[in-house]
């Protein structure tokens, strides 16, 4: 077939897609499902959605949340602090150290965190009082172990030396992904190996240790839930407390869960930010929104110039 | 601790002379990779390393700042042990911070780059002068931009090393030994992993480099290089050195049986 020159322009030929069938029929079924599940939960009067919005800022709840995020800024802290002992132990070159810190990823990790609790909890039964005895000086001090563990204190020790296992394991493979060519560039250059951990290694191995660091937060903010079973006040006990009285239990459930998933928010955007700063380097910022019409389009005008 | 001269007595360390290596061996486990390297390479002079692969070239270039330790034999970087000290009639490990002191001093180059992924090309020259020597940053900058200039990528300053081709990370890290001033810029096979077409502007900065005056030991497989640029050149097999000369007399009329193989092979 013989074509005439000059009768298409380039500039404004149009491609036309190829129109994806499965997805639309997917997205529209989704979207059904969804209005049909939305439907039956906010019209169901069990729910109870008024009295769960009037007790939305009761003291009691916010006094529990504020219990829960407590606990859950300290354990991460302290179990990043603890984690990254480990991890380090984890990497000398020492077989003892090494074998040290294998044993107590083990252990921590592999007993259950509410196992655990209890146990702190409990520790009286197996130490009645702590006690500093030093020959010719005497006793330093001693208290009873009753006294200072307190169901709040047993939760922080308890769950951050669980969760000081898993970020072991977490900051060790960040280490561990940074190429030994990094450290042996600034070795060369006459850093000191805790300068170069803190100047070359940290910074490239935050990449990999922050989107699971993440996670675990937000697992750890779930798991303080925990607590309830030595009566810490926390969230979902302050909850507890009030439908035990008003028996209103899926209200004040829900409520829990409100405020559960703001904070999950608000984790999730903090992590964003820290994910964005580590990953400067070579970041491409991802769409959080997208326009979700674009399946539908079947046309696009691409310049061929 | 000894001193530079009583080293020079001790060893026999000729005067003028960078880098010297007296017997140096080297084993990883079983395996001896170093049989006892024999090596001097004078103040201001560029020495090529050849050889094939799993010869101990690149082992030899990383025991001469330390980045591997020495089995045996003694190795000086003008006039001073490195990674030890001779006291007594034996050789004690220093100190890690006199290590660092004067690892600052012998620069390195190498094949994989190793620029720090999280800096920008100007990060990477000012880290070591101003967090290992304590150069105020204005100076450390000033002298970055000038090195930029140098190796000619002034524009590039900004820009993450993932941002660079290869031969672009390669000038910049090659700026960056070159930040800290060093006595001696160690070269190990600083264009292997370069696609052919960048293999040149590498070379041409190292030629410009050598010709103003800097100590330079240069494992590679640029014969070319070694010819025009070298003022010795040592061909290195199974962990010994077979043989050592001026580049053109060697290539043109090699002494060993062994040599002539591998300079006919990559010729």
């Amino acid at each position: 077939m013989h074509l005439p020159d000059n009768t298409i322009s380039l500039e404004r030929l149009v491609v036309v897609k190829r129109p994806r069938y499965r997805l639309m029929i997917g997205t529209l079924l989704t979207l059904t499902l969804f209005y049909f599940m939305f439907t039956a939960i906010a019209t169901n009067p069990a729910f109870g959605w008024p009295i769960a919005k009037s007790y939305l800022f009761n003291s009691t709840i916010l006094k529990g949340l504020w219990q829960t995020l407590t606990l859950t800024i300290t354990i991460m802290a302290a179990s990043i602090f603890i984690g990254a002992l480990i991890a380090i132990m984890r990497l000398s070159s020492s077989k003892i150290l090494n074998s040290f810190a294998a044993a107590y990823i083990w252990f921590f990790r592999g007993t259950p965190a509410l196992l655990q609790l209890i146990f702190w909890f409990n520790l009286s039964i197996v130490v009645r009082e702590l006690s500093l005895t030093l020959p010719f000086i005497g006793t330093l001090f001693a208290i009873k172990t009753n006294d200072f563990m307190t169901p709040f204190f047993s939760a922080v020790i308890a769950l951050s030396l669980h969760e000081a296992g898993y970020m072991a394991e977490i900051i060790r493979a960040g280490i561990k992904s940074v190429p030994t060519g990094q450290s042996e560039a600034a070795s060369s250059l006459g850093m000191h190996p805790a300068l170069v951990m803190k100047r070359i290694i940290m910074p490239q191995a935050m990449r990999f240790i922050v989107p699971p660091t993440g996670n675990e937060t937000i697992n750890l903010l779930k798991m303080t839930s925990l607590v309830t079973f030595i009566a810490v006040d926390d969230l979902l006990y302050a909850a507890q407390s009030i439908y035990a009285r008003t028996f209103e239990t899926i209200p004040l459930l829900a409520v829990v869960a409100f405020w559960y998933l703001s904070v999950v928010t608000v984790l999730t955007i903090v992590q964003y930010f820290i994910e964005k700063y580590y990953g400067r380097s070579d970041f491409r910022p991802q769409p959080i929104l997208f326009n979700v019409f674009a399946i539908f389009q079947t046309k696009k005008i691409i310049s061929a110039a | 601790m000894t001193s530079k001269l009583e080293n020079k007595m001790l060893f026999g360390v000729p005067d003028n002379s960078m880098v010297f290596a007296r017997g140096v061996k080297k084993s990883f486990g079983a395996v001896e990779v170093l049989k006892g390297i024999d090596l001097t390479v004078q103040k201001g002079s560029v020495a090529c390393i050849v050889g094939p692969s799993g010869s101990g070239k690149s082992t030899f270039l990383r025991c001469i700042n330390h980045l591997e330790e020495l089995n045996g034999g003694v190795l000086l970087v003008d006039g001073e042990f490195i990674g030890h000290d001779y006291r007594n009639g034996r050789l004690y490990e220093v100190k890690q911070r006199l290590l660092c002191k004067r690892r600052a001093d012998i620069g390195m180059v190498f094949q994989s780059f190793n620029l720090f992924a999280h800096m920008t090309a100007l990060e990477n020259l000012i880290e070591a002068p101003i967090q290992v020597r304590g150069t105020p940053r204005k100076l450390a900058l000033e002298n970055a931009r000038n090195l930029l200039e140098r190796v000619g990528l002034s524009e590039k300053a900004d820009s993450y090393p993932r941002q660079l081709s290869g031969g672009q990370q390669q000038r910049v890290a090659i700026a960056r030994a070159l930040a800290m001033n060093p006595k001696v810029i160690l070269f190990d096979e600083p264009t292997s992993a370069l696609d052919p077409e960048l293999v040149g502007e590498v070379l041409v900065v190292m030629q410009e480099l050598a010709r103003s005056g800097m100590t330079m030991i240069v494992v590679t497989h640029e014969i070319g290089f070694a010819r025009e640029v070298g003022d010795q050149l040592i061909f290195m097999d199974e962990g010994v050195v077979v043989e050592h000369g001026h580049p053109r007399d060697m290539i043109q009329n090699p002494s060993s049986p062994r040599t002539r193989e591998f300079l006919s092979k990559v010729l």
